[in-house]
């Protein structure tokens, strides 16, 4: 109704002016016709009588526009009128609007879509009811070394005994075989406390949850629920989905009900298929820790009851773990606990996240920055070249103001329209990221729909930025002087040493240069990374991935089927070797146990000599994925249960225990539970969790005497490795059809474990392009121009028989020593920027004479490409051309 | 033109005021009247006459209403109202006090000072 009401408002005030204009025009015209009548009179021609007539009038428009000021000036048809003029102004220099406009677009978008980025990993809390009272419960306080990861026995101790929380929640990732009929797949799940949907809030779309009342005891509660995107694309929406027995793992499930649209659990990156009570983890996930205190692989989340600050309830939970650290010495002996934002893995991946994203937000501030500088010579070279019509318009009379109004109306067009491109880009952009599913083998997807916020920002800075740099000129108006400059023809004195245009320039350069150090330090950092040793080599293999506790398989049946699989797979033609692994390094899933030295009698945590990766191989695995084996001997099939334990281990292991690799051979260690080994071998080291790692210690140990289901086959062959994965999954499929096997390349299984470093260097290397394309626009604008002003003088020069470097030294010296100026500083600043940058990508250092040398290049073939065009035109001034213009 | 004097600042207000006292009168009418009385020694462009007459209908010093000249052409009519009348007044008395310091100041000889 208040729309409607103002639009009529506005429809009778643009009504109302132009009958106010018609009866002032007629009432004008009438004056000059009295004034002729009057003439005529005196004897001369009706027309020469109105020509004498309109002269002594005066100023008819100037007069017009006084009368309408006079009447009160409708400030809405002022703004009209100078939209109308800006429009008609930006339409007449097309280049300078495209420029200006994609120079904001470039800035507004990149700083958009990081913004959105931002939005939606670090700034919105987690989508679920009042979740800014949700915390996970980190183990590790202050200077302490923190990690997510708990044991359920703990979670039990926490969940009972605080008095801070409402609710204490348990949950896992899991990946699990499911089966709705003939179809075995591997699913992704969530394993829940009975409380998850209680305490975080959820109501159901269809059926019901579980509830702590349906926990009693392991594998008591076999129910799934559904996650509604699953429901939808597996069960076809069908309402009767629900109340349906599934079989997981073999085991047979009823699905309760589907979760609401949008609610994807208590991780922001991971989409689920399902959730099940964390009761049924034997069933599930093969092996139950129900209630083993130092199997530390739950997540806890807690919400706070209302007014109890996280402070005090992390002094709470203190208690609670004095009172662990008595009971339990051996596992619990050091605890604390810490209160973190939930989300992204507590601070695991949640730290180096913000970091890595706050880090990306300064660059794109920079981008924006650079931007406006730009912007800001624009505008000033603009109204430069306008000074000779701003001085006429003044000496006819318009008011400083009118102009500066103008030049401002004319920044907000140029900044709405520039923030609308560079909206509009970000939005395709953050769709197609929020729609983006990085790795191939597990859900992981991260919605970076942008909401109001991101829209608010974008705009407001837009505008702010469009302001503040439309508003660089407004000295040169003020300072106007229109008898000076239609007389002369020029700005007045000219030659001072130093201009604002220059500085901006200075600045726009060094902004680049930073960003240009800091994607060359990346690119470099990932290039070194991927020509790092992995100790394994991923060309030419196949893997083959499962948990064979899907199919139902345990105890001895496991291992039988393991061997079988591997004498199978070593028949097909063309394979060179097979090994099996349970955790294949650099495959996000890791195990690392406390190993103390063989003389240690008191084996608490605190004790421990070192803490390696631990993995159990087949003998036929360090040949398979190509690790050398640097002394000592292999396993055979002969390392079982019933011989001496034994391990192989890494150099860096050999080293943490043995002091150095020679004395390792022959020498033991042990596990917390008192098992001794012998170590009989060393390999390479290697990279295990991620690339960017500094060497880990890491002991193999042989997969008969610790057997595990969860398998991972390595296939080398001399093949293409098509070929190789076609037929050995119809070798796996005739094994056994239950087992859902993933069958791919080990080099498109390093994806995941290449992803942050890649996403890290790619979106580093954007945002060092754009820096780039904004210097060269830069350098452009200010070399173009210092020609065409300047091309009179050049033209005079060379026909005075100047020399071409003397011309280009007059025409351009000036821009290339700016160039220099500015590189010079953005690189010192780029040095001290890639510090930060040298947690997130792997060896980032600037003090590397490539990455140096690649930046003065990168500055110097940038400034050629700007400059080349202007120089040109600088050649080619023809003398007489020019003269004879003027 | 030497005979003709620059109007001082907020003076053709008084002026076009003082002519709009006569009776109802159109612009071009008081324009004559404002040269007429002060014997076509002021130097005012006819156009500048307008800012000013919009500017007083708005103060609601003057009304204005259409109707049609001697000439037989259609023409908008001022004139006083209430409050103009007493602006008049006012700024007349104002006027000529200072008028009087004026050229009493002028006046003076320099040993008087």
């Amino acid at each position: 109704m208040r729309l409607f009401a103002s639009l009529r408002s506005l429809a009778t005030a643009l009504f109302h002016r132009s009958q106010v204009n018609a009866e002032m025009e007629e009432e004008l015209r009438s004056h000059i016709q009295h004034r002729a009548d009057d003439l005529q009179r005196s004897g001369i021609s009706r027309a020469e009588a109105e020509r004498h007539a309109r002269i002594e009038f005066g100023g008819y428009v100037k007069y017009k526009e006084q009368s309408h000021e006079a009447l009160g000036g409708n400030l809405l048809e002022t703004i009209l009128q100078d939209l109308r003029i800006a429009f008609r102004k930006l339409r007449k220099s097309p280049n300078f609007t495209v420029v200006a406009v994609s120079t904001l677009a470039l800035g507004i978008g990149a700083n958009a879509v990081v913004f959105g980025v931002m939005n939606a990993l670090i700034l919105r809390p987690l989508d679920l009811p009042d979740a800014k009272n949700l915390y996970m419960i980190e183990r590790g306080q202050g200077s302490q070394e923190s990690s997510p990861m708990q044991s359920f026995p703990d979670y039990r101790d926490l969940r009972d005994r605080n008095r801070s929380f409402n609710g204490l929640i348990a949950y896992d990732i899991e990946t699990a075989g499911l089966d709705t009929g003939g179809n075995p797949s591997a699913v992704w799940l969530y394993e829940a406390s009975g409380n998850y949907f209680d305490v975080l809030g959820i109501q159901p779309h269809l059926g019901r949850f579980f509830h702590s009342s349906d926990e009693r005891g392991p594998n008591s509660a076999p129910y799934i629920v559904l996650s509604y995107a699953n429901w939808q694309s597996h069960f076809n929406s069908d309402r009767g989905a629900v109340g349906r027995t599934v079989q997981l793992n073999k085991h047979p499930y009823t699905i309760l009900g589907v979760a609401p649209p949008g609610f994807r659990g208590t991780e922001l990156y991971f989409n689920p298929d399902f959730w099940v009570p964390m009761v049924d983890q034997e069933q599930v996930a093969g092996a139950s820790g129900l209630e083993d205190r130092a199997a530390r692989s739950t997540w806890l989340v807690g919400r706070l009851k209302p007014g109890v600050t996280a402070a005090q309830a992390e002094s709470d939970l203190d208690s609670i773990a004095a009172y662990m650290g008595k009971a339990y010495p051996k596992e619990d002996g050091q605890a604390r606990f810490s209160l973190v934002r939930p989300g992204l893995l507590g601070n695991m991946l949640g730290r180096p996240v913000r970091a890595f994203v706050s880090g990306l937000m300064v660059l794109a501030a920079l981008i924006l920055l650079a931007a406006c500088a730009n912007l800001g010579s624009l505008f000033a070279a603009r109204a430069a070249d306008r000074t000779k019509e701003t001085a006429l318009r003044l000496a006819l009379g318009s008011t400083r103001q009118r102009i500066l109004r103008q030049m401002l109306t004319e920044a907000v067009l140029i900044s709405i329209a520039g923030g609308a491109v560079g909206v509009l880009a970000s939005l395709t952009l953050l769709r197609w990221l929020s729609a983006w599913q990085p790795l191939s083998n597990m859900p992981i997807n991260v919605p970076v729909n942008p909401d109001l916020t991101v829209y608010a920002v974008a705009l407001l800075l837009a505008l702010a930025s469009g302001l503040l740099f439309g508003i660089v000129p407004v000295r040169q108006v003020l300072r106007a002087n229109p008898y000076q400059i239609v007389k002369s023809g020029s700005t007045g004195p000219a030659g001072r040493r130093f201009s604002a245009r220059d500085l901006l320039l200075v600045l726009q350069i060094s902004v680049c240069a930073v960003l240009v150090t800091s994607s060359l330090v990346a690119v470099r950092g990932m290039a070194r990374s991927l020509g790092s040793n992995f100790g394994f080599q991923p060309q030419g293999a196949v893997l083959a991935s499962t948990d064979l506790d899907m199919a139902g398989y345990s105890g001895d049946r496991l291992t039988v089927m393991q061997r079988r699989a591997i004498d199978t797979l070593e028949t097909l033609p063309g394979v060179t070797a097979v090994g099996l692994i349970d955790r294949l390094p650099l495959s996000m899933e890791w195990d690392e146990e406390a190993v103390f030295k063989d003389n240690a009698s008191d084996l608490r945590v605190s004790n421990e000599a070192a803490e390696p990766e631990m993995q159990a191989v087949s003998p036929g695995y360090l040949r398979a994925a190509g690790t050398a084996l640097l002394a000592g001997r292999n396993f055979t099939w002969h390392d079982d249960s019933k011989s001496p334990r034994v391990a192989i281990v890494n150099q860096e292991f050999a080293r943490e225990l043995f002091g150095s690799e020679g004395a390792a051979i022959g020498g033991y260690f042990k596990k917390q539970d008192g098992r001794r080994f012998q170590v009989v071998g060393i390999v390479e080291d290697g990279k295990y969790k991620t690339i960017t790692e500094a060497p880990e210690p890491a002991a193999f140990l042989p997969i008969l005497q610790s057997p595990s289901s969860s398998t991972w086959l390595v296939v080398r062959s001399n093949r293409d490795p098509q070929q190789v994965a076609a037929a050995t999954r119809s070798a796996l499929r005739g094994l056994d059809e239950a087992i859902p096997f993933t069958i791919q390349t080990w080099d498109r299984h390093l994806d995941s474990a290449l992803f942050a470093s890649r996403v890290a260097t790619a979106s580093l290397g954007v945002l060092g392009g754009l820096g780039a394309m904004l210097a060269v626009t830069g350098i452009f604008g200010m070399a173009s121009y210092s020609v065409s002003k300047r091309l009179r003088e050049l033209g005079i020069r060379i026909a005075l028989g100047a020399q071409r470097k003397e011309v280009l030294s007059a025409a351009l010296g000036r821009a290339f020593r700016l160039l220099a100026f500015g590189s010079a500083a953005g690189l010192i600043l780029g040095i001290a920027a890639t510090r930060v940058l040298a947690y997130i990508v792997y060896q980032a250092t600037p003090r590397d004479p490539l990455v140096l040398a690649g930046v003065v290049m990168t500055m110097l073939l940038l400034g050629l490409l700007a400059t080349s065009i202007p120089a040109y035109r600088a050649l080619k001034a023809d003398p007489l051309m020019l003269l004879r213009e003027e | 033109m030497a005979d003709q004097a620059q109007l001082l600042p907020g003076t053709l207000d008084l002026l076009i005021l003082r002519a709009a006292s006569l009776g109802p009168l159109h612009g071009y009418g008081i324009l004559l009247h404002i040269e007429q009385i002060s014997g076509n020694t002021l130097l005012i462009e006819q156009g500048a006459l307008y800012p000013g007459l919009f500017r007083l209908v708005r103060q609601g010093l003057l009304k204005a209403n259409w109707g049609t000249s001697e000439n037989n052409r259609r023409a908008k009519f001022y004139e006083l109202t209430t409050t103009g009348r007493k602006r008049l007044r006012e700024e007349t008395d104002n006027w000529n006090r200072l008028v009087a310091a004026i050229a009493s100041a002028l006046a003076m000889r320099p040993e008087e000072i």
